[in-house]
């Protein structure tokens, strides 16, 4: 059977996503460190929400620090678990569960009165 | 053009590859369906907060001051975000150490390396890191237990202790990983061919951390 990631003479040919020693497969250290800085931005960004009262009680608190701790959650997943870079099987294998997971957590956030939808239905 | 055929053990000695029917590694796959099994696990923990959220009949609570009625001993919000940022923080660093770890790890024979792309130095920062974030857990617990909050207090403290306890067990586990991998380090080097095995170390410590993004924003910030 050939190697399923053969590469031709001059090292060319597809990433072997088993290939961990692959310096091509990930992403530079200058890279690794503006992440960093941009998580740290992000996580300044959260504490200093949090601490002026008035946007506090605005209806865009909430969702700008959900939006904020998914934009980091998936920085870390795409660049430092290098999903972005990796085989799809691997994707498929951390995104199903966090679906299914998501998914039941928004569906009890509905079912126990934490979440509502307002349809007008009711005077 | 022509392809070098790799399945011959000499033309790819180091790299002992455990190949599936998926052409892929069985221990990678192993531990990425394992964060996506923990991904429920914690899920489940999470929901459970959210859900008890606001139902305690008795303090401390997390964002609100408290009046003991039977006391008059008012107890004050508990959750300290300053000390829970500087921790978060740790956290997020010990994760730059553990992506620095893996690439120094893979420049290991490279003759042009840098200086900083010392495997050593980032595996006992990254340890050092956690070890750190577990040392402001503690501190939090302790304190949390001294101003009346025990697990058993009330639905918040069962919920925040069983959560928040869970992950710092996982943080456990990843240190000593960790620790293990240096200790290899140190006994004989780890080389590109072990890039795979400090990469599984790896994907655990970054899922601890972005479990952790998830609880610092729904659990502390969140009021």
């Amino acid at each position: 059977m050939a190697h399923p990631y053969a590469h031709d003479t001059h090292g060319h040919g597809p990433h072997d996503p088993n290939d961990a020693s692959d310096p091509h497969s990930h992403p530079t250290a200058a890279t690794y460190v503006k992440v960093g800085v941009f998580l740290t931005a992000l996580t300044v960004a959260e504490v200093w929400a949090y601490y002026i009262p008035s946007f506090v009680a605005s209806h865009f608190f909430i969702p700008t620090l959900l939006i904020l701790s998914a934009v980091k959650f998936a920085t870390v997943v795409l660049f430092y678990m290098h999903l972005k870079y990796d085989h799809r099987l691997f994707r498929a294998l951390f995104t199903g569960p966090f679906l299914v997971a998501a998914v039941s957590l928004i569906g009890l956030m509905f079912l126990f009165g934490k979440l509502a939808v307002r349809l007008g239905l009711l005077t | 053009m022509a392809t070098v055929d790799m399945t011959a053990d000499a033309a790819h000695p180091p790299m002992q590859h455990h190949y599936t029917s998926t052409g892929l590694d069985h221990r990678k796959i192993g531990i990425w369906a394992f964060i996506g099994s923990e991904c429920m696990l914690f899920m489940s923990l999470i929901s459970t907060y959210l859900i008890y959220k606001g139902r305690s009949l008795v303090g401390p609570f997390p964002h609100e001051v408290w009046r003991d009625p039977s006391t008059g001993h008012v107890m004050k919000a508990i959750l300290n975000i300053p000390v829970t940022s500087a921790s978060t923080f740790v956290l997020l660093m010990s994760s730059l150490a553990m992506v620095l770890a893996h690439d120094a790890v893979v420049h290991a024979d490279d003759p042009n390396k840098k200086g900083y792309q010392n495997s050593k130095l980032w595996l006992a920062a990254t340890a050092i890191l956690g070890t750190t974030f577990l040392g402001f857990q503690a501190f939090e617990f302790t304190s949390f237990v001294h101003e009346g909050l025990t697990i058993r207090r009330n639905l918040f403290g069962s919920s925040f202790f069983t959560l928040t306890g869970f992950h710092g067990g996982h943080v456990t586990a990843g240190v000593i990983w960790l620790l293990t991998l240096l200790s290899i380090d140190i006994r004989r080097g780890l080389k590109p061919k072990d890039a795979l095995s400090v990469d599984l170390a790896a994907l655990y410590w970054h899922f601890v951390d972005v479990v952790w993004i998830a609880i610092f924003t729904l659990v502390y910030l969140i009021k």
